[in-house]
Parts: C-alpha cells; structure tokens; sequence
C-alpha cells in the first residue's frame, strides 16, 4: 500500500513535470498587448529590436549610471508601460511658452519640469508667470508608421484656411530641427522649418528627436546628441551610447501597430459607420500610408492609426495657455485612436485620456472636444443611447 | 573537498573510516537561534575542528505569461562550515558560501562565542542579523521547497549579515524556553533607494563590501531579538532592525538629515495535529525617503510567508531506513510598496503572491529531494493586469 502511494506520487510528479506547457500560463493573443516587433523584420532587425526592448523597458537609471540631478522617472518603461499609455502619476508638465515666439523660461528650467530629483539636490518648480500644461504618456506602438508617413501626404491632408467649409482647418506644427537632426530627402519645408509631427503638440521632428529629449529632459541622461546636464546646463559626457539611443529609436519604429479585435462585430461595424457619419474622421483619418523607409518591413505600407498628423483648435477647455513651436494654446495635434480599447492594461484599469489624462472614460473625451470638432460633438450627443454605444465599442475595438 | 568528505556522503551512519560524525544535541528546545550550531558536522580523528556543509542543485521550468525561456538548471549554492571549540565555552564558527556557481563567495557567518553563562553570551565578527527567523535559519536541506521565500530575501535581504558584535542568552525551565539576542552591526546605504530595481530594495545594500571593512554612515545597526518556546506548543519571535541608511554627512560636512529604515518581524513554528509542521515569518518595513525623490521608491514595505509541512510517509522506502515523505505548502506574499500615489489618491500596487505546493522526499534528515510546482502573480505599481508566472522546480538539498 505504502510503496503503491510513494509510485503514485512519482508518478504524478513525473506527469506534473511533462505536462508543464498545459499548466503555465498561456500566450496573451497578440491582439490583446502591445508589445512586440512589426511583422517582417530579418533576423539582425530581430536582434536589434530586443537590444532596444531591454534598454527601454529594463534600464533603470541610478545617480551613478547618470540619473537626475533632476528627474521626472527612472526610465522609459516605467512612464510607457508595457508600449502604453501612462496615467496621472506619470504624467510630465511643461511650461514658459505662450505663443510661436519661443519659450521665455528657458533660463529658469523651461520647457520641461523636473519635478523629482535625487537625494540632497532640490527639484524644479513651475516659476511665477510661467503658464503650464499636463501631458500623459501616450502609447508608443506603431510610431515606425507613423513616422514614415511622407510631409507630402500630411499637406494634403491639412486645410489652413478651411477652403473646403467644413469647419475643420488642420496644420503642420513648422519647427526649427535641432542640429543633431538630418531632414528626411522628401522633406517639405517652410521658410527652413520643418514638419514636426510626434507628441501633443507635435514638436517632435523623428523618434530620434523623441528619445535624445526624453532621455535628457525625463531622465536627466546626457548623450551625444545633446550633451547638457538638465541640472546644471553644463555640457557633460554622455551617459548613454550613441548604439543604445539608435537601439532604442529603432525598437520605436518596428514596435507593431495594435491590432483590432472583433472587427466583424455588427456593433463594431455600426460603430464605424457611425465614426465616419460623425465626422470624426476629418481628424482622426482611418487610413495612411508610409514611404519609402531604410526598414523594409515599414516601406510603402498602408495602415489605420486614426489620426491625420495635424493640428487643430480644440476649444477653451482644452487650452491650458501653454504650447510648443508654431503650434497655438489651444491646439493639439490628433491623437492616433489604435490601441485606445487596450488603454486600460496600461493605466491601472481605468482611462486617462485627452493630452492630460482628464478623461475618465472615452464618452467624456468626445464630449470634451471643441473648437473645430464641436460639430462632431454635438452630433455625438444627439445620437440615441445604443448609437453611442455601437461607437463606444467600436473605439474600444481599436 | 568533495573527495574529503565522500567516506561521509556514503556511510550515513555516525563513524566511518576516520571521520566521526559530531553527536547532535536532539533535545526538542532548539530554537532558531542555535541553528547555526544545530547543524550536522563532522570531526577528523582528534582535531580540534569540525567541519560540514550544505550543497544545492536544482532544475527549473518557468513560463511567464506564456513566454519561458525553457529548462534551466541551478547551484545557486554551496556552502561550508567550521566550527572549533578553543577552550571551554569559547567557540569559533565560520559559514562560507560560494554561490552561483562560484561567482560570489561571502562569508556569512563568522563569530566567537563566549559564554560567561547561559544568559549572558559576547558574540563577534561577521554575524547574521537576528532579523525574523529565515534569515539565521537558512540553510537548504532545512526546507520543503526548492526556493527561498521571497519576503526573507527581498524585503528581509537574507542572508543578511554584517560585521558587529552583541550579547545573546538563552533561559529554560521544564518545557520553555526563553532568549534573547541584542547586536549592533554596520549595516545598509543608500543603495536601497538608488537601485536598477526601480523600487525600494534592501537586497542591494548587500552588494557594497566595503560593510565588511567600515559603517556606510558612522550609525550602527541595532538588532533586536526575543524568542519564546513550549516544547510542546510553538516557538514565537519577535525582531526588530534599525538604522540609518543614508550618508547624513561627509568629512564633516551635514548632507542630509539622518533617514531611518526599521524592520519588525514576527516568526512563528509550531507542530500541530501530531505531525504537522507550520512555519512562518511576517516582517514590516519602514524607511524615510526623501519627498522630493519617486514614489517608485516605497516608504513601506511587508510580506510573509506559510511553510505547511505534512509528512504522509516515514520508515523503510526505497531501501532508507528512516526516511520521510512529505507533501507540502508555500503561501507567500511581498508588497514592495505600501501607500497611495499623490497623484491619484489610488493605492499603489508593486506586489507579488506565490503558491507552491511541493513534495519532498529525505532519505534521511540530513537529505531532502524536492520538487514543486509554483504559481506566482505579480502586479506592477500601477495595478495593471498581473504577469503571471507557473512552472516546475526540481532538487535536491544535503548536508554533508
Ligand atoms: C516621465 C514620463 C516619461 C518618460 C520617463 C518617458 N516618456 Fe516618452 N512620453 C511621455 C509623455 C508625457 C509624452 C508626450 C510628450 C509630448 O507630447 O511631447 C511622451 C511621448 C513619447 C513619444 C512620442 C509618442 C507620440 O505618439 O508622439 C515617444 C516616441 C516617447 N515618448 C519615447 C520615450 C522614450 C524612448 C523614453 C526613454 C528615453 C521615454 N519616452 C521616456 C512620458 C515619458
Ligand atoms: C477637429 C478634429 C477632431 C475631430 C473632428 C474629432 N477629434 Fe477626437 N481628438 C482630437 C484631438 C486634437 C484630440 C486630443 C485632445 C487633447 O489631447 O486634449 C482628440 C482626442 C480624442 C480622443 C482621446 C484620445 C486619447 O488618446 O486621449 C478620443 C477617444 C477621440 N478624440 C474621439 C473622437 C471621436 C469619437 C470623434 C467624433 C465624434 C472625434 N474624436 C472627433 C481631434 C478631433
């Protein structure tokens, strides 16, 4: 009897230990997170993704590999988790400019707060006067697309002057490039500024752009593209490598676009047809399409990011009275809808959305939509309960 | 060495061919304390000296949400001691590990022991801080399962211990059993709040080895601890770790205010229901960081965890005379960061759970074979959907 059991737990070990695929956890479908490299990468492109993977997600900065003095986080992951959108508690504040004539605090710590700093240093405040806005990290997937998408395809899009009537302008943000970057060959620039297009306010040139401000400006980590202590202004040497900020880049560009879920769903399809009805697409555009790109994998292809690239005026309540290059107080650039139904891995399970996080909930964004898009948001408001819905689901298919 | 000691790893019996195995003290009032004298060793002929040791070697499969990196296989450590009796109540005992492989060797334990009576005993050298019951009573083939608790070796940064020196005493009448243990040692930095783990670490203050050679700030480390047992009831501590982790001032010069981190921790074991056995530490800790630095960097932290330990077979099995065969139960749980978010007002997560229920065979006392199945749930500091991690352990543990 006794020797039977001691068989029977070998036994049962044994098989415990063979089955050991069915009894862990399973693969998240790949529709259901962020993460992970577009589709067509070779195997060196593979390589290169993970070594941006780790130093993105992974390295946490101390003083000693370069933190701070003044900081607003450790890393890059720990505002963009898991590639998405970042919460209140993430959130980083900008301040000092009011209109296109530049930023007038940039002697007192401007345009970037660094509100934390490590031990025995004291970190920034907003000065007197200085008026400021909140941005919530927004996901990073898919900006390999988006980055990609020609300056010749966002003019077509925009409308400074509204010549179509339908109450939606659009335009670029035009910025002056930062030295370290070089324009793309197709490039079309305006009185030798450029087409900026990443961020809230759209005053982010490239990824490479992105990342050497966010490593400086977020981190507090000097590189050779812009070799300043955040704290002091000094020039120091870099903190990081040039083969860690292009690994970094190129981990942005191949990350995947979100793929939607239940797009055959009848109320998803209504959803849609609603969207368009709306007129929410004169801004967030379903469709673009990149150029020709080094990565082959991103040359020449279509994609859904809902959004057109461009800036447009939104309103009183969205203006906060700060803003960055040609862009105005009050307006924003649209923000790429893919991805928003999976917002909540990222923001602790609930939405924070808008550029500061103040929606709580996708109704409360289009209800505080204004300026060019107040036509598209009366519409919304009109529409009979199951109607919004049949969008509600449809955004959060997305 | 091993070559040494293969006379003793094959004749289980007390002598063999010139080693004599060191008679052990069976008396059921050990507590936690006495562990690092309540080990098996070994004496060669008429020296002074006797030795042991403990050898782990394990295998593992894990996945992590879906994603494994497949079998791997351990030795996370080997670890050797020598113990000496000089003269009459004055003893020398030293604990080397060397782990991972060789590519860290630490001395862990390393103390003269003077008695000048049960009471009242001056310990020095390297000594494990009294801190909860894991971290002096650590050693592998003393445990069910393959891994060691979180909570004793992430929030308790076992084995912890540091250059110092202190008192201990023991007190017993019938069936109790009372001590006491009081050290100040060095201690931690401020490499707990400045650490690639993105979090409040103490684990990482054991990376400076310079607290071996100097305190990091001049404060020392106080340990304080109580333990109490009924042979037939339980054993029950209490401990306390205070210190001051930060540099406050440099070469004269003030930098900072002192930041103090504390510890309190509670462990308890006891037998119930005849045979079985239950084991468990819970530790609270506090430390000062500084309000301008991330909250990443928690102010508080707490865990425990459950050992419940059924033996379900002892005697004669597989040709072992005395052997046992246990099933068993690990709950844990680690909060790395005990608050809320200024922000949101929302409490912040940063947690960990695990449940591992194991199966270990030992042979003999001294020998455990052990396998389980471990089922951990991590939640980031933002609470988002938990990483989910599963996967098998197999190893084995011995003295020798
Ligand atoms: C303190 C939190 C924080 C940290 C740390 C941080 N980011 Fe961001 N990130 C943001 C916010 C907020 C924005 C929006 C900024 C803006 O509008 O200019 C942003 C925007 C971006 C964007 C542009 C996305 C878009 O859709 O336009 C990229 C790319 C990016 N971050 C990459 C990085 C990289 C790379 C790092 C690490 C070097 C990093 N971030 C570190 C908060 C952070
Ligand atoms: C005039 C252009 C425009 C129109 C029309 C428009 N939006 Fe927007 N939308 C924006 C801009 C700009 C923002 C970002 C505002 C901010 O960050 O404060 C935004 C933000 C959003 C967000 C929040 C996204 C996020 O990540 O925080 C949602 C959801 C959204 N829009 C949905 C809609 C829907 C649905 C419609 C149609 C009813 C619509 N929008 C119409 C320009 C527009």
């Amino acid at each position: 009897m006794n020797s039977r059991l001691l068989i029977f737990t070998i036994l049962l070990e044994a098989i415990l230990i063979i089955s050991c695929e069915r009894i862990t956890p399973r693969v998240p479908a790949d529709d259901q997170i962020l993460d992970g490299p577009i589709e067509g990468l070779t195997s060196a492109e593979k390589t290169r993704f993970l070594a941006g993977d780790v130093a993105f997600n992974d390295e946490i900065f101390t003083s000693e590999t370069g933190l701070g003095s003044v900081f607003v986080a450790t890393s890059c992951g720990s505002c963009h988790a898991g590639d998405g959108k970042g919460t209140l508690f993430t959130t980083l504040t900008r301040f000092g400019q009011s209109d296109d004539t530049g930023n007038k605090f940039l002697h007192l710590g401007g345009p970037q707060l660094q509100n934390r700093a490590i031990p025995g240093y004291t970190p920034e405040s907003i000065p007197a006067g200085a008026t400021f806005s909140r941005f919530t990290p927004p996901a990073n997937t898919g900006l390999g697309f988006i980055e990609m998408v020609t300056d010749a395809d966002i003019l077509a899009m925009a409308d400074p002057s509204d010549a179509d009537k339908d109450g939606i302008s659009g335009v670029p943000n035009y910025g002056d490039l930062p030295s370290f970057l070089n324009p793309l060959p197709n490039a079309v620039p305006k009185n030798g500024r450029y087409i900026h297009r990443f961020g809230k306010k759209a005053a982010a040139y490239s990824l490479l752009h992105q990342t050497v401000n966010a490593y400086s400006q977020d981190i507090g980590i000097s590189s050779s593209f812009a070799p300043f202590d955040v704290y002091s202004g000094l020039e120091i040497d870099p903190e990081i490598s040039t083969l860690t900020i292009n690994n970094v880049v190129f981990y942005l560009q191949t990350l995947k676009a979100p793929i939607q879920r239940d797009q055959n769903d009848p109320q998803v399809k209504q959803g849609k047809q609603t969207f368009i009805e709306l007129g929410c697409e004169s801004c967030h555009k379903q469709t673009l399409k990149t150029g020709p790109s080094q990565i082959f994998a991103l040359s020449n292809k279509t994609f859904h990011a809902y959004t057109d690239l461009l800036l447009h005026e939104m309103g009183g309540g969205l203006d906060d009275g700060y803003t960055e290059g040609s862009a105005k107080t009050s307006e924003w650039r649209t923000p790429p809808l893919w991805g928003l139904g999976l917002s909540p891995n990222s923001q602790g399970g609930q939405y924070f959305l808008m550029h500061d996080g103040r929606a709580r909930s996708i109704e409360q964004a289009i209800e505080m939509h204004g300026g060019e898009a107040t036509g598209s948001k009366n519409r919304f408001k009109q529409l009979a309960q199951s109607e919004q819905a049949d969008l509600i689901k449809f955004l959060k298919s997305l | 060495m091993l070559t040494i000691f293969g006379p003793a790893l094959y004749g289980q019996t007390d002598t063999s061919f010139f080693f004599t195995r060191v008679k052990q003290d069976s008396s059921k009032l050990k507590l936690n304390m006495d562990a690092v004298y309540n080990r098996p060793f070994l004496q060669m002929g008429k020296l002074p000296v006797s030795l042991g040791g403990y050898l782990e070697a394990n295998s593992s499969y894990f996945s992590t949400d879906g994603i494994s990196e497949g079998l791997s296989f351990q030795l996370p450590r080997l670890t050797m001691f020598m113990s000496a009796s000089i003269r009459q109540r004055i003893k020398f005992m030293t604990e080397i590990e060397f782990e991972e492989g060789g590519r860290e060797i630490n001395i862990e334990f390393a103390a003269l022991d003077l008695e000048f009576n049960p009471l009242f005993n001056l310990r020095g050298g390297v000594i494990m801080n009294p801190i909860g019951s894991f971290n002096q009573n650590h050693d592998g083939p003393k445990w069910e399962f393959v891994s060691r608790p979180i909570s004793s070796t992430t929030i308790i940064p076992s084995t912890w211990s540091n250059v110092g020196f202190g008192l201990f005493g023991k007190y017993s009448k019938k069936n109790w059993v009372w001590a006491y243990e009081a050290y100040l040692s060095n201690g931690f930095d401020d490499k707990i709040i400045n650490n690639n783990q993105n979090r409040t670490w103490f684990p990482a203050s054991k990376a400076n080895r310079e607290r071996f050679e100097e305190s990091f700030n001049g404060v020392p480390l106080k340990t304080l601890k109580m333990a109490i047992k009924h042979r037939k009831i339980a054993e029950i501590g209490v401990s306390w770790m205070g210190g001051v982790y930060n540099k406050f001032r440099d070469d004269g010069l003030v930098l900072d205010k002192k930041r103090p981190l504390n510890f309190i921790a509670l462990d308890i074991n006891s037998t119930i229901l005849k045979d079985t056995y239950l084991n468990g530490e819970w530790v609270w800790a506090y430390v000062d960081v500084p309000d301008t630095y991330i909250q990443q960097f928690g102010s508080r932290q707490q865990g425990g965890f459950l050992d419940i330990v059924q033996p379900i077979k002892k005697g004669k099995m597989l040709g072992w005379s005395e052997s046992v065969l246990n099933i068993a139960l690990r709950l844990e749980y680690a909060d790395y960061n005990v608050g809320n978010f200024q922000e949101l007002g929302l409490r912040i997560a940063d947690h960990v759970y695990a449940l591992v229920p194991a199966i270990s065979f030992r042979p003999s006392a001294q020998t455990v074979v052990r396998a389980n199945y471990r089922y951990e749930r991590r939640t980031d500091l933002l609470r988002n959907p938990a990483s989910q991690t599963a996967g098998f352990q197999f190893g084995f543990s011995t003295y020798f």
